[in-house]
């Protein structure tokens, strides 16, 4: 390469560098001029501005509208240059994006009035369209579908040329109907094809939308849209029941949670612990402290926490359960009354002992980054934690279940409560068996606190809450028997979950206490009664 | 002049008991009215006040042992029948006001006016005339207790069970009466009384005759109950208690024998909760709390239940603890003490104070008696007599 070629290379460079730096103002193009519209603080040319700047397809475009819709556009009057401060506080020149030191002392905010902030809006929505994250253009054609602005038509169109994302495709064109339907000079035949397209859509919005239409749109289109509007209601009562179910299940799964450990000390042992629900407030203080210890000493175990607080959180609950049954049950046996008072005075004990450690307040509990967020599942949404309660809350009583049944453990726990001399006979050191069978109901209800503290407040009282219910599960589900524990709970939870609809969450709430109340007065013992000699006992 | 049935098998204790309430009945009010204030022996209003809370609470203790100790039934609901018959009571003191209160409404009480209610709920018709009122506090608690108990015990809900759902009862009712369309004042509940049967209810004359009211009918109950339990009704009730398939077996008809003292015992909480509104100055929704039944139960089991005194004894004396405590700077560990109270008596006190003192009593009796026994023999001044 020839000395003579750099020579030459530097003289353009040079020559581009000064174009550039002095030519500018002179040689300004239409966005540059729109661009400087902002600086003259008059509404009506700062709509103007707003249109051209963004018909421009300037890749600046989108900051400056956004911008000044976030009142982070600011304009010199005397220089008629306007600026950018951007989200992170940088600044840059609206016209060149060139970056700016600071702000001139006589630069003040672009203002905007309602009709104008329709405007950034509606320039927002066509800007996005073209953005290039697919879920971006997603949520820009769905609020064109809101709106249906005639004007964003031909940004519609273009942009359902180009784009190749089977979604996107879908939701322009669900945004291209709405715009038709709404369009007066629209033929028929495209408002026909348009009432299919939304009636496909078959949500809450479309059924809006086509409620919405006006009485003189040709009459084929006015049946069509009726039929299509009694087809989205009959499917969005489909979605609203399915939606009930979930809720009711989720309810369900936080109950079954909740009762699990109960139906073991009182449905296996018969013993009634009223401070259950504090074996699970200190299942969800361990939590608090494996996170404030994770905050910090190790913050990237932060995901980790709730797996690291479910084995700690049933050694704790699980240890001051057999403190219990060693210090007061073992003493009341046979005076089911005695124990209950007994116990209630210590959940007195122990929730003023938390009060008194940790504060009358809620404690903040977390939720890990997998337990955040939602999906939609057709027209519902499911959060990830309700989820994953229901699928820990099964894991929980799957694990128990067949703790029960295969384990050598599981087979002393009932040999010793169908025949307690007979076991004793046998060899079997029941004292021990009971000791070990209340620490395993109390760890269960503290796992329960863990998956609890995720959606309830941590607070003392966060037991009370729950030891209605979960006696109300136990009871209903049928005493000795750990299936009807789990029907009972999850009846319960949809029952309650499809009568709050109808009667309101109180009086929903009521309606099942009164109607479990009846109910043990025709099945005494439960849903799934023990058969037997037990029975009288 | 009092009736023969309720001034029968009256023992020492009972009798100890009926003179000491029915002293202080007529004392503390007199040192109250007549003495001077800031005399050494004048009791101060607000002391009458709260020993008139302490009688309410006695009259509660009364009738949870009724039914506990004598009967086996153990209610953790008897804080609903008590706040019935307060609200009873409350609703009677609120259609007194009349157009007093802030919004000078002569009808609507004010939160009724607050919440635009269009005209008088129907449930309220009635409330303005004492009588009506008064047969409501005993009727409203008793028609629930009835009706609850006819289902309860007619199907044999028993032991905790049955604990267990008179428990959901009280907090369903809790729940009902939080709400504000209920038409009971929601949360606020029903307060602000200006007057009774005509009487200023903040006057000291109107509170030392509810405190004289109040131990008249702790009195009251309490020879109700003592009839009861005394009468051969009470012989079967305790067999309930401690037999009960055996009972139903030799050919009574068990159900009917506890429903009666459950409703007997409901209108007696009603009493009880009618009694103590007054001289509150309040009823809200929080009577309700499972936990206040609850803590009624631990009264009765550190009397001693089975014993009567005892339950009044108890309420008397846990109350003061928890006035004493929960006012100085003690009062954070009221609550461990209170737990602590739960745990202790249950393991180390069952038969409560009354039942531990008279157990201790007749052991040391026999005992004098088979020392005085023995010393006869061994002073050789006669055979043991037969016939004793």
């Amino acid at each position: 390469m020839s000395a003579n070629f750099l020579d030459r290379l530097r003289a353009v460079l040079l020559a581009i560098l000064l174009t550039t730096a002095f030519a500018v103002p002179a040689l300004a193009g239409p966005f540059e001029d729109a661009v400087a519209k902002f600086a003259n603080d008059d509404f009506s040319d700062t709509d103007e501005a707003i249109g051209a700047v963004a018909a421009s397809g300037n890749p600046l475009a989108f900051p400056i509208i956004s911008a000044l819709q976030e009142g982070r556009l600011s304009a010199d009057p005397e220089t008629k240059k306007v600026f950018v401060t951007g989200a992170d506080g940088k600044i840059i020149d609206a016209a060149t994006g060139a970056a700016v030191d600071k702000l001139p002392d006589n630069a003040a905010a672009v203002r905007l009035n309602n009709r104008l902030r329709r405007a950034v809006e509606a320039a927002v929505g066509s800007l996005t369209l073209l953005s290039p994250d697919p879920a971006k253009r997603i949520a820009a054609a769905q609020s064109v579908f809101k709106s249906h602005e005639e004007s964003a038509l031909p940004v519609i169109d273009g942009a359902l040329a180009k784009e190749t994302n089977k979604a996107v495709k879908a939701a322009f064109a669900e945004a291209r109907a709405a715009i038709l339907l709404y369009k007066p000079d629209a033929t028929e035949v495209e408002k026909l094809e348009a009432v299919a397209i939304v009636k496909a859509k078959g949500d809450q919005e479309a059924m809006a939308l086509l409620t919405g239409l006006s009485n003189d749109v040709p009459p084929n289109v006015a049946r069509a849209a009726a039929s299509a509007i009694a087809s989205i209601q009959s499917n969005l009562a489909t979605w609203s029941m399915v939606q009930n179910a979930w809720y009711g299940l989720s309810l369900g799964s936080v109950l079954l949670l909740a009762a699990i450990g109960l139906a073991i000390t009182f449905g296996v042992m018969g013993v009634i612990n009223m401070a259950h629900g504090e074996m699970v407030m200190l299942g969800a203080y361990t939590t608090f402290v494996v996170q404030e210890v994770i905050r910090t000493s190790y913050p990237g175990l932060f995901d980790y926490s709730l797996l690291i607080a479910v084995p700690l959180a049933f050694l704790v609950a699980g240890a001051v359960g057999v403190l219990i049954e060693r210090g007061i049950i073992r003493f009341l046996y046979g005076r089911p009354l005695e124990t209950l008072l007994a116990t209630w005075g210590l959940s007195l004990v122990l929730q003023q002992a938390v009060r008194t450690m940790f504060g009358p307040t809620n404690r903040e509990v977390g939720n890990p980054s997998w337990m955040s967020g939602a999906f939609e599942l057709g027209q519902i949404t499911i959060t990830y934690n309700r989820l994953w309660i229901l699928c820990f809350t099964l894991a929980v009583f799957v694990i128990l279940l067949a703790m029960l049944r295969y384990t050598a453990l599981g087979l002393e726990m009932r040999a010793v409560t169908q025949n307690r001399r007979m076991a004793a006979s046998m060899g079997i050191a029941t004292s021990r068996v009971d000791a070990l069978t209340f620490g395993l109901g109390s760890g269960i209800a503290g796992i329960a606190g863990v998956a609890l503290s995720q959606i309830d407040n941590v607070s003392p009282n966060l037991g009370q809450s729950y030891i209605i219910d979960s006696f109300m599960v136990v009871v209903f589900g049928g005493v000795g028997n750990l299936w009807g524990t789990l029907v009972g709970a999850f009846t319960l939870g949809i029952a309650n979950k499809f009568l709050e609809p109808v009667a309101g969450a109180v009086l929903g709430k009521i309606a099942i206490l009164v109607l479990i109340i009846l109910f043990i007065q025709k099945r005494p013992r439960g849903l799934f009664a023990l058969k037997g000699r037990a029975v009288e006992a | 002049m009092t009736p023969h049935v309720l001034t029968r098998s009256l023992d020492r204790s009972a009798s100890i008991f009926i003179l000491v309430v029915a002293g202080l009945g007529v004392l503390i009010p007199l040192s109250n009215l007549l003495l001077p204030a800031g005399s050494a022996l004048q009791v101060p209003t607000y002391l009458v006040a709260l020993f008139g809370k302490y009688a309410c609470y006695a009259i509660l203790a009364l009738s949870i042992d009724l039914i506990w100790g004598y009967c086996g039934i153990l209610s953790l609901g008897h804080g609903a029948f008590f706040a019935l018959g307060g609200y009873a009571m409350g609703m009677y003191l609120m259609r007194q006001i009349g157009s007093r209160g802030v919004y000078g409404n002569p009808i609507l009480p004010d939160f009724m006016v607050f919440l635009n209610y269009p005209s008088l709920p129907w449930y309220w018709y009635g409330f303005d005339m004492f009588w009506f009122a008064a047969l409501m506090v005993l009727l409203v608690p008793g028609l629930l207790a009835f009706c609850f108990g006819w289902l309860a015990f007619r199907s044999r809900v028993t032991g905790v069970y049955l604990s267990i759902i008179t428990q959901a009862m009280t907090y369903a009712l809790l729940l009902a009466f939080f709400r504000n369309d209920f038409g009971f004042g929601g949360n606020n509940g029903l307060t602000d009384f200006k007057d009774i049967l005509g009487f200023n209810v903040q006057a000291d004359g109107t509170r030392a005759a509810l405190f004289a009211l109040s131990c008249l009918a702790l009195i009251l109950t309490f020879l109700i109950c003592r009839a009861v339990v005394t009468s051969k009704l009470g012989k079967v009730l305790i067999a309930i208690r401690d037999a009960e398939s055996r009972t139903r077996f030799l050919g009574y008809r068990v159900e009917s024998y506890k429903l009666f003292v459950f409703t007997l015992s409901a209108c007696m909480a009603g009493v009880a909760g009618a009694l103590y509104v007054p001289q509150v100055g309040i009823i809200n929704p929080s009577e309700f709390a499972p936990g206040n039944s609850i803590e009624a139960v631990i009264w009765v089991a550190v009397g001693g239940r089975g014993t009567l005194v005892g339950a009044a004894l108890g309420a008397v004396v846990v109350n003061y603890a928890k006035t004493f405590f929960t006012s100085g700077p003690l009062a954070p560990y009221w609550l461990f003490m209170l737990g602590a109270l739960f745990i202790l008596v249950t393991l180390l006190l069952p038969k409560g104070i009354v039942g531990t003192f008279s157990a201790w009593r007749e052991s040391r009796k026999a005992t004098e008696k088979a020392n005085a026994e023995s010393a006869a023999r061994e002073d050789g001044v006669g055979e043991p007599n037969p016939a004793e």
